[in-house]
């Protein structure tokens, strides 16, 4: 029984990070109805630059908050310099712009920080949480790091200006111009915000992309996966930390393909 | 009364085609003006010319500001709202939320709750529905709610394509009362483009007919309303 709470826990802190690569995929995603491939490519180079910075001697939060700035930056750099350019361009265009961007900041990092493994520290500590052995104060600390952020971005699109025009132009965007949004810099934005989102999830855990195209639906749906993930490499022999992988997987295609408008999805009313 | 909006000499292309050719006319300040004609005249290539949505020569004034240079969004917080033809409504949010995002160019959060609510004076209907998401609203909700949404930019210059569409006669009476109503209150300058030109004329001081890009007659509206061979031949009433 113990062993079993343990993974569930353990599930929980893996999905959270799932849950926040799946938001930054789809806050993109929603913006310009691309898929964006090079997601987890930029979540792990934020984390090296994080690292970097760490090694520099700047302390953790620092290094942290210094990422998150710089990432939004670069998010928004590579819009207006690759994609922005491809508004108008066709899907294969875009594919190619993404896969450019796969490869060019997989072989940067590869470049600047070589391919070998770097210990990367946690600001939490690996001890016990609160002295129970079911979870360390990591897993604690990324489950609660990942739930900040989905209460700031809920209340960020909820409750504020910017995202409701954020929302808008995402939505309609030729509404939106006609309202007054400036509907190039939203996107720029989602950019920005996808960045970072991503090296939070970089930074609390060596990054796994998966996409749901629906938003609340991709966080449970990213719970549930990390421990199911975490249970089956457990329990289901022959399985092990190799296979967790592809369970999640197949896992993600059996919902698609069961539920495509999403775990808790309402489809869309459309009037035609 | 000055001109608020000027238009000269100006074209229009819809990549090689050319849909308008050398339109010339005015606004005058609070006026209804009416742009009439046939499907495919060129009357909402004239709006979208208007806000910088298609590719154009010539110039086109705002109260003294040139507008061809300015991007649809800084067109709009001039002052210009647009009811698109096909109501350009958010259909996955809340109807509160298409409203406020008609006031989103505004700071002043009073002010947009005050007019959200004079929305709902207006449009009843909306209200009943403020929670519901507008796509599943009727057309003619929809229609309303675009009307709405515009009106909360507290325009001086409202652009309307073809508010009739696709609604109940009555509920036409209804919405063209309510913009004489908010034309003669709040000072709002209107330029209706529709295809029911008897209505229009009834609320329009200044007509312009169209026909393939090109303005074929002006007047003041009661006269064009009046003169047979004008309605016969270009309004077909």
């Amino acid at each position: 029984m113990e062993l079993f709470i343990n993974q569930i826990l353990a599930g929980i802190a893996t999905g959270a990070i799932y849950a926040c690569m799946a938001l930054a995929v789809v806050m993109i995603y929603q913006a310009i109805d691309h898929l964006n491939f090079a997601q987890g490519e930029m979540a792990m180079f934020s984390t090296f630059i994080s690292w970097q910075l760490m090694q520099w001697g700047v302390p953790y939060w620092g290094a942290f908050l210094l990422t998150l700035i710089l990432s939004f930056i670069g998010g928004i750099l590579i819009e207006r310099l690759l994609f922005k350019p491809l508004t108008k361009a066709p899907i294969l265009t875009h594919v190619a712009g993404f896969i450019a961007l796969f490869a060019i900041i997989n072989s940067v990092a590869g470049l600047i920080w070589d391919f070998t493994i770097k210990q990367y520290p946690t600001p939490f500590g690996s001890s016990p949480f609160l002295g129970s052995q079911l979870i360390s104060t990591h897993q604690a600390g990324m489950i609660g790091v990942t739930v900040l952020l989905l209460i700031a971005l809920y209340v960020f699109f909820q409750f504020t200006r910017f995202g409701l025009a954020m929302r808008a132009a995402a939505s309609v965007p030729e509404s939106a111009r006609l309202v007054g949004v400036n509907t190039s810099w939203m996107i720029a934005l989602g950019w920005g915000m996808a960045a970072a989102i991503g090296s939070i999830a970089g930074m609390l855990i060596a990054p796994v992309v998966f996409l749901e195209p629906n938003m609340m639906g991709a966080v449970v749906g990213g719970f549930l996966v990390g421990i199911i993930e975490n249970l089956a490499g457990t329990y289901i022999p022959g399985v092990g930390n190799e296979l967790k992988l592809p369970i999640a997987l197949a896992l993600i295609i059996t919902v698609l393909v069961v539920k495509p408008a999403g775990l808790f999805g309402r489809p869309i009313v459309k009037r035609v | 009364m000055t001109a608020l909006l000027n238009i000269r000499a100006l074209n229009a292309y819809y990549g090689q085609v050319q849909a308008l050719h050398g339109l010339e006319f005015s606004l005058q300040q609070g006026s209804v003006t009416t742009l009439l004609g046939a499907n495919g005249a060129g009357k909402t290539t004239t709006l979208r010319a208007i806000c910088n949505m298609v590719r154009t020569t010539g110039a086109i004034e705002f109260d003294g500001a040139a507008l061809s240079s300015r991007s649809t969004e800084n067109i709009v917080r001039l002052g210009i709202a647009h009811v698109p033809q096909g109501r350009g409504t958010f259909t996955t949010m809340t109807v509160e939320e298409n409203l406020q995002l008609g006031a989103i160019t505004r700071g002043d959060r009073a002010g947009v709750l005050f007019d959200i609510e004079r929305m709902y004076a207006h449009f009843p209907v909306l209200k009943q529905r403020h929670t519901q998401q507008a796509g599943t609203l009727s057309g003619g909700e929809q229609q309303m709610l675009a009307v709405a949404r515009a009106l909360m930019l507290r325009p001086r210059l409202m652009l309307l394509d073809e508010p009739s569409f696709g609604l109940a006669p009555l509920i036409v009476r209804d919405l063209f009362k309510i913009l004489g109503k908010i034309n003669r209150e709040d000072k709002v300058t209107m330029l209706v483009v529709e295809q029911n030109a008897q209505l229009a004329l009834e609320i329009a001081d200044q007509a312009y007919v169209i026909e393939t890009g090109r303005i074929v007659m002006s007047g003041k509206a009661n006269e064009i309303a009046d003169n047979e061979d004008v309605r016969k031949s270009y309004l077909g009433y």
